[in-house]
């Protein structure tokens, strides 16, 4: 049993476990959606004091934030003991791409090492990519109203039109990345 | 202690996002090339299985735990604001492989480069509260 769990998870069976974890924040009383912590630590630092949008009761988020901690966890206790220690299987159309970019042995560990190692975070190519992505992320999400879990999971479960919009904005956003900005700099 | 129950569903979404390879950023370019199936079948079931369980919530007018009616708040009908913000969030999730909730299992994951991302998403957040006012939404 436990070496079944130990392999990458099947897709049938992981979207199904994230809609079990929605429908249970929603038995809790809550939504699921990532992304609003991003201005919970905003108002937790201060930031109300520049604009109302981080006057809330952050408070009544902490369940959001433990949460998230929770998330934290879950990724530790995967990596260390639910991992079998195999490179993922990549689909054979995008070796050649990521061997082009400079990766040595794409797939061997979850994330590129020459993109997210320690020597990519002391790089300045590295280090910009990091925070320009960062920042796009937490300007994006907020501007959006959501994430992927707010809106492609939690909204179009609840079908809402708006959140498909997002959604195909993501796509927009993501296909610009990767056709028309990554060949310049990968 | 009633809040442990968060903890306990956190934890779990950390493993499945982990197990699912869904935090990768090699499955986000395969995604956005095409070339696997893998992440639209991961997003294509939970939604799936999504809509019908809300269906079942909606129709069966089940409680939540407190005993509360279970509310569905619809999102604000103004565009703009889901396809330009959703369009920035894109660059961003497919530039770091990440978005909001994989960030935080990345840092369990021991990629301490996520914690840099975390950050300045952050700051990207704050940014976007700075200029609210300004924005079409």
């Amino acid at each position: 049993m436990l070496e079944l769990i130990k392999e990458p998870w099947p897709w049938y069976f992981s979207g199904p476990v994230i809609s079990i974890i929605m429908i249970l924040l929603i038995y809790f009383g809550k939504t699921f959606g990532v992304s609003s912590n991003l201005r919970t630590f905003c108002a937790i630092g201060g930031a109300g004091k520049f604009s109302d949008f981080f006057k809330f009761n952050w408070k009544a988020q902490t369940w959001n934030l433990i949460f998230v901690l929770g998330s934290v966890i879950g990724g530790f206790i995967s990596t260390e003991f639910l991992n079998n220690g195999e490179p993922m299987l990549l689909s054979a159309g995008v070796m050649e791409d990521f061997k082009a970019m400079g990766i040595a042995n794409p797939g061997a560990s979850i994330l590129p090492d020459e993109l997210f190692g320690m020597e990519a975070i002391f790089s300045i190519k590295g280090l910009s990519m990091l925070i320009i992505g960062g920042l796009l992320i937490g300007f994006g999400t907020r501007y959006a109203g959501g994430c992927t879990s707010g809106h492609a999971i939690s909204g179009l479960s609840n079908l809402q039109f708006p959140s498909l919009v997002a959604v195909i904005g993501f796509f927009i956003g993501g296909l610009i990345m990767t056709y028309l900005i990554f060949p310049f700099i990968l | 202690m009633k809040k442990i129950k968060f903890l306990l569903v956190g934890i779990l979404f950390g493993i499945v996002m982990t197990k699912s390879e869904a935090i990768s950023w090699y499955r986000i370019y395969e995604m956005f090339t095409f070339q696997s199936f893998h992440m639209y079948g991961i997003i294509g079931s939970a939604v799936g299985l999504g809509i019908i369980l809300i269906q079942i919530i909606q129709r069966t007018g089940t409680k939540s735990i407190t005993g509360n009616d279970i509310q569905f708040a619809p999102k604000s009908k103004t565009y703009p604001r889901y396809i330009i913000g959703g369009t920035i969030f894109g660059l961003g999730w497919a530039l770091t492989g990440a978005c909001p909730g994989p960030m935080f299992v990345l840092v369990g994951n021991g990629f301490l480069a996520m914690l840099i991302v975390i950050f300045s998403s952050i700051i990207g957040t704050f940014l976007y509260g700075l200029l609210r006012d300004k924005l079409p939404h």
